[in-house]
């Protein structure tokens, strides 16, 4: 392989971040009681980040991630973007979700991918349908622009989905376990598309997984998250790992020490976890 | 002491698989095959078998004037249909529908529209539904024709009251069924209020708005020909309910099956010609059915 003919910016930490979290507090009703999905977390993500939202079912990293999207409004904290409070859903931060009924099946994927472009009233017919073919073939869909989603793969809505959030030049990219649904090689091969797109086009990236493989690999900082509910257990950095670095002596370090941190926190948290109710979202 | 099965380790084989030579990976389906694929033969087939199996219990009772026989039947059809009659008493009828069918259907567009924006809208739906949809359309023909006298507008009244509940019933339904991920994909969007339902819960929606249309359609065409049959005319252009109620008074029995069998023959048309191809160029289209 040979050296990029650019050099890296890494810009001075001092910056404002674009998007910060503080002492935000999530709560969820059920038809008894309410229960507190997430308590006191704070974060930053700065322009560029790959920021992983890391921790087992019930932690409450998905409706932190809605939080961040919109959709829930915080019990207590802020989240705000660029200093501007966030209020309700809105373009400049596009959700890829887990679930493949994320497209609507009555759209091709070329119009899927439109419908977001013109629905926000950025761009007039013509120019959708331009940046659009340009997204499909950036997430390697060539060819099927005119395919209704139920004929394509669970791989393939993925990638329609994300070339759908990427033709919005979001702001921020907000991923909610998008890969959990899929196989493992394909799983695999889509961490490594999503690695590939962030190495060209540089996009700021809040990323949800439970998986700690998947954290170390897609992101360059990860927020550790402890369960029931959801409080900050650690704030990691991962930027030295890659794909080619999974199942070196250092990776599995980083691994298994996450591990501990969540192992730990189990164990204490045992007696609390076990009254709780069900998992959070 | 028990034995542990172990299975046996074997040798390791690493194949080229070269695509096969001379086996043929698509193949065409046979004529039969195709043929019998379409809904159409066989549905014709049934249709002949019940002509036949009529035409004899026709020939068998050999009374014209209770059962009259498929062929008497045709004839009457056709000279119906020749004299003209039968088809103005039909064009009065499908007059009559259409329009209390689009007033079925706009009202029970805004009553779910209402349902989706507002709690209290919710229950104005599911409290109405309730207390309407069991109550029989031709039981409010009296009240009818009180209210708005004899003529079209009573006539409107009951069948709009035919089709509202039901379609609003299954509308809602299926706004209800639009995955929650697909909802949040359109409020990201900015998409919120009407733009949300047209764009995202109408058509996450259609197969249930689809089946809520045909049970109105069908809905809506039994309370006209009760209705017809119950107080006859409108201002001397009676409908299909008219004609067959006539002709049963003066026992011409072939015609008034003739006046059913253009009922179900617009039944037939409707759903074969006019659901089923929305249904093509949507939901088969889409996967969002079979």
């Amino acid at each position: 392989m040979n050296a990029p003919a650019f050099h890296l910016v890494r810009p001075p930490i001092a910056l404002e971040p674009l998007l910060s979290v503080k002492h935000v507090s999530l709560e969820y009703r059920t038809e008894q009681r309410t229960v507190r999905a997430t308590h006191d977390v704070s974060f930053d993500v700065f322009r560029g980040d790959r920021f992983v939202l890391l921790g087992p079912s019930g932690c409450g990293k998905s409706s932190l991630l809605k939080a961040v999207a919109g959709f829930v409004a915080p019990r207590a904290g802020s989240i705000a973007m660029q200093g501007q409070p966030i209020h309700q859903p809105g373009p400049d931060r596009v959700v890829v979700f887990q679930e493949f009924d994320q497209l609507p099946p009555w759209k091709t994927v070329l119009e899927n991918v439109m419908f977001p472009l013109l629905a926000s009233k950025r761009l007039d017919k013509q120019a959708a349908r331009e940046r659009a073919h340009h997204w499909i073939a950036k997430v390697g869909l060539a060819g099927f622009e005119d395919a209704h989603p139920h004929t394509l793969s669970g791989g393939m809505k993925q990638r329609v989905a994300i070339a759908r959030a990427l033709a919005m030049q979001p702001e921020v990219l907000l991923m909610d376990e998008p890969f959990a649904a899929l196989d493992a090689l394909t799983r695999r091969k889509m961490q490594e598309e999503l690695s590939r797109l962030w190495e060209e086009l540089r996009f700021t990236l809040v990323f949800v997984t439970h998986s700690i493989e998947e954290a170390l690999v897609v992101g360059n900082r990860i927020l550790l998250l402890s369960p029931h509910p959801g409080r900050v257990r650690a704030e990691l950095n991962s930027h030295q790992f890659g794909l080619h670095s999974a199942g070196s002596a250092e990776f599995q370090a980083a691994s298994s020490r996450i591990h501990g941190l969540l192992f730990d926190e189990e164990t204490t948290a045992a007696p609390q976890a076990a009254s709780a109710q069900r998992e959070a979202v | 002491m028990s034995a542990l099965l172990e299975p046996p380790i074997r040798q390791e084989f690493v194949y080229a698989a070269p695509p096969p030579a001379g086996v043929i990976v698509e193949r065409p389906l046979s004529r039969w095959q195709r043929w019998s694929q379409h809904a159409l033969w066989r549905k014709a087939f049934i249709l002949l078998s019940l002509a036949l199996l009529w035409e004899g219990a026709a020939r068998w009772t050999h009374n014209d004037l209770l059962l009259p026989s498929f062929i008497q039947t045709a004839q009457a059809f056709i000279g119906g249909i020749a004299s003209g009659e039968l088809l103005t008493r039909t064009a009065a009828s499908l007059v009559v529908l259409l329009q209390g069918y689009a007033v079925g259907v706009l009202a029970a567009f805004v009553l779910t529209l209402l349902a989706v924006s507002s709690r209290i809208g919710r229950d104005l739906l599911e409290t109405l539904t309730a207390m309407l949809n069991p109550l029989p359309a031709i039981a409010l023909l009296p009240l009818a024709l009180l209210w708005f006298g004899l003529g079209r507008a009573s006539l409107i009244f009951v069948i709009v009251h035919s089709v509202m509940w039901p379609l609003a019933l299954n509308t809602y339904a299926g706004f209800q069924g639009v995955p929650e991920t697909l909802r949040m994909a359109g409020r990201n969007y900015g998409l919120n209020g009407l733009r949300l339902v047209l764009h995202i819960l109408v058509p996450g929606a259609l197969p249930s708005i689809v089946s809520g249309l045909k049970i109105g359609w069908a809905f809506a065409w039994r309370t006209l020909i009760a209705a017809e049959l119950v107080f006859g005319t409108t201002s001397g252009q009676g409908g299909l309910g008219w004609y067959i109620f006539q002709n049963r008074n003066e026992l011409y029995t072939d015609k008034v099956f003739a006046g059913l069998a253009a009922v179900i023959v617009i039944g037939l048309i409707v759903e074969n010609i006019g659901f089923r191809t929305l249904e093509r160029v949507t939901l088969k289209r889409w996967g969002m059915q079979r």
